[in-house]
């Protein structure tokens, strides 16, 4: 990968909650985005996917709280931007200019009293002061035809739209201002699988011709294979590895990755036995000592329940990490 | 439209029930209160007003139940609602079409003003949690949980009678002439401060915790996460996500409110003697005049309907999924 970064995210850490009622969510998230690319996050319901997405973008709500680590973000001229350091003011004109999300509760995602133009313009008026009201409403059609939908549903209102037609709607509300990067959570886990595939397709068609950055959140790695450029894999908080889609596929290094690809069906290539994996993911308020996944993985041995693995190359040279003790 | 209709013929079918309500009840009635009032008022009542009388209270037992019930409505149809004894003897229409304009005035306005004072302040203070309005909620509490009653009688103790700022009784300088000049409604205004104040204290803590709540829990949707991510100033997140939903459950509580303006003025009106329809009441139960009872409990009746209607329109115009329903 030798595409510049466009999104850094080092030993981010976030609670919920603070004092003795507080819970660790996110432990020294190391991650980069690079200008282009899909990165995929992949990991069980509960491993603070979402979370990462609300720190990095500071859209979480109390009791969540960020408290350590920083977010740059690296312009296309090479400035760096503080995000977690902005005022208000400049983190209001940050947010959808340079970045913008789609939700994973994407159902919910539209105000059910204002009309769909009314939603896909408002973004315009607040970024675009100069713009007339006519050219936001020429805008607004683009937009919807760019994901397919005709432009006579701007005056519908959410209730009157599919679920598939409204997050295709969120995903062209998230394009609005061109933004350089796309965070997308589970944008497609309340659809039916035909509908999931399209919307994706879509997406990354949209993405070749308007090359943005994505970071794709889903807890099925199958989609991820398919869909993106490189694949990090969270556990606990933390991410446990991370590689290119590829090498995630057909190389797993973490027991755990390899526990994910055996959960889902694989889409293409030989068929894989689904095993699943035994037991469930741990509380934030119990997390287990050493490598948290050490309750649940066949392979832990004497270091596992002792000591935190750190995430590194398994070789020196290699474009790849894993946070296991298993020699590789 | 098709919603609109609908609720309309909901409405006029229940208006039809409670007039015949209305109109069966001193039928099954025992004894005849009526039949006694008028042969107290035997030759001051004129053939007209004594046949508008039966026909109201069915006194007229040659006639069927069902010319009975004709010759109900069309009295009622020509605004005939009889003849008012503690009044006599002026029409029971008469009557309540002076009072009806008080206590639309005062109880109108004062509602109006605590719903929109209280959802106002609900919305900031559910917005921002935490800030100095959170201090206002205990306070509003406890006027709230104050019967009203009290209230107006501390009200009137305090500054009517201790300091003699306000009147403590009536809704207008009784020297004056009603007209619709300065010196009448600057006196009006002037007698309607304390009954309007402390109507405002007591129902505003209710607007206030409503909307409070809800806009707590509208602002953990994520439509309102999706505004604030799309970088959208405040106050459009604030108002126009937040608080435009937030709203949507209040406004039936609201168009109760409102019908019970008419019903729920008794009180008010009581303490502070003030010439209103509630007051009417309050005289007619204690002369017993049935007359007068029956059109004030007809006009209730309307106006909570009539309130109910408004709260159908109005939802219908602020949740456009109302109207798919339809
Ligand atoms: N508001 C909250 N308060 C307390 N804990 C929370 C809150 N939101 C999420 N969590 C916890 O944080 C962890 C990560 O959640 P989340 O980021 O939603 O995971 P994912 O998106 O991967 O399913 C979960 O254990 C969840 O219980
Ligand atoms: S560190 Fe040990 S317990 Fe953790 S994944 Fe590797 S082998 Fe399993
Ligand atoms: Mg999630």
């Amino acid at each position: 990968m030798t595409a510049e970064p466009i999104l850094t995210i080092s030993g981010l850490n976030v609670d919920y909650g603070t004092g003795a009622s507080g819970v660790r969510a996110l432990r020294d998230i190391d991650l980069t985005l690079h200008r282009g690319e899909v990165l995929g996050l992949a990991g069980e319901s509960g491993s603070g996917k979402s979370t990462l997405a609300y720190a990095v973008t500071r859209l979480l709500s109390p009791p969540g709280v960020i408290t350590g680590g920083d977010v740059h973000y690296h312009r296309p001229g090479g400035e760096s931007i503080d995000i977690l350091s902005l005022t208000p003011d400049e983190l209001r004109a940050f947010r959808w200019q340079e970045l913008s999300i789609v939700f994973q509760g994407a159902m919910n995602s539209l105000n059910p009293v204002h009309t769909v133009h009314s939603q896909l313009t408002d973004v315009l008026t607040a970024h675009r002061p100069g713009m007339r009201a006519a050219e936001r409403t020429a805008r607004a059609e683009e937009l919807l035809n760019l994901v397919g939908i005709s432009a006579d549903r701007l005056a519908a209102y959410p209730h009157q739209l599919s679920g598939g037609m409204r997050q295709r709607v969120m995903i062209a509300m998230a394009l609005a201002l061109e933004p350089e990067i796309v965070i997308m959570d589970e944008p497609t886990t309340a659809l039916d699988v035909v509908m999931q595939r399209q919307i994706l397709r879509k997406l990354v068609e949209l993405r070749e011709r308007l090359s943005f950055s994505v970071v794709f959140i889903t807890h099925d790695i199958s989609l991820l294979i398919e869909f993106s450029d490189r694949i990090a894999i969270m556990y606990g908080g933390r991410i446990v590895e991370q590689a290119g889609a590829t090498e995630i596929y057909r190389d797993p290094r973490h027991p755990y990755s390899e526990g994910l690809l055996h959960s889902f069906p694989a889409l293409h290539g030989p068929r894989r036995e689904l095993t699943g994996i035994p037991g469930s993911p741990p509380h934030l308020s119990a997390m287990p000592t050493g490598c948290a996944f050490h309750p649940r993985c066949g392979k832990a041995f004497e270091p596992c329940p002792e000591r935190v693995p750190v995430l590194a190359a398994p070789e020196a040279g290699q474009d790849r990490e894993v946070a296991c003790w298993l020699p590789h | 439209m098709k919603y609109i209709l609908q609720r309309l013929a909901f409405y006029a079918v229940t208006a039809w029930a409670a007039i015949t309500i209305n109109f069966l009840i001193p039928r099954l009635m025992p004894g005849d209160p009526v039949e006694a009032l008028m042969s107290r008022y035997q030759g001051q009542l004129d053939t007209t007003a004594i046949a508008s009388l039966k026909a109201l209270f069915g006194l007229d037992e040659h006639q069927s139940l069902w010319s009975q019930y004709t010759d109900y409505w069309s009295h009622l149809i020509d605004g005939d609602l009889g003849l008012s004894f503690t009044f006599f003897p002026t029409p029971v229409g008469e009557v309540i079409s002076q009072s009806l304009p008080w206590t639309l005035a005062l109880v109108g306005i004062t509602t109006l003003i605590s719903f929109l004072l209280g959802t106002g302040i609900g919305v900031y203070s559910g917005w921002r949690r935490g800030s100095w309005l959170d201090g206002l909620l205990p306070v509003t509490t406890f006027i709230s949980a104050i019967p009203y009653f009290w209230l107006g009688l501390i009200a009137i103790a305090l500054f009517a009678v201790k300091w003699q700022i306000f009147p403590a009784a009536g809704g207008y300088d009784n020297s004056l002439v009603p007209a619709f000049d300065w010196p009448f409604i600057s006196s009006a205004l002037y007698h309607g401060v304390l009954p309007g104040v402390t109507i405002v204290l007591s129902a505003i803590a209710g607007w206030i915790l409503g909307m409070r709540n809800m806009m707590v829990t509208v602002s953990s949707e994520d439509y309102v996460m999706v505004a604030q991510a799309k970088g959208l100033s405040e106050r459009r997140v604030m108002f126009s996500y937040a608080a435009r939903n937030a709203v949507l459950p209040n406004i039936s509580g609201f168009a109760l409110s409102l019908g019970f303006i008419v019903g729920g003025t008794l009180l008010v009106e009581m303490v502070f003697s003030y010439p209103g329809i509630g007051y009417q009441l309050f005289q007619a139960v204690g002369a017993k005049d049935y007359p007068l009872m029956q059109g004030v409990f007809l006009i209730i009746t309307l106006s909570v309907l009539a309130a109910n209607l408004l709260a159908d329109m109005a939802y219908a115009l602020l949740d456009p999924r109302t109207r798919k329903e339809a």
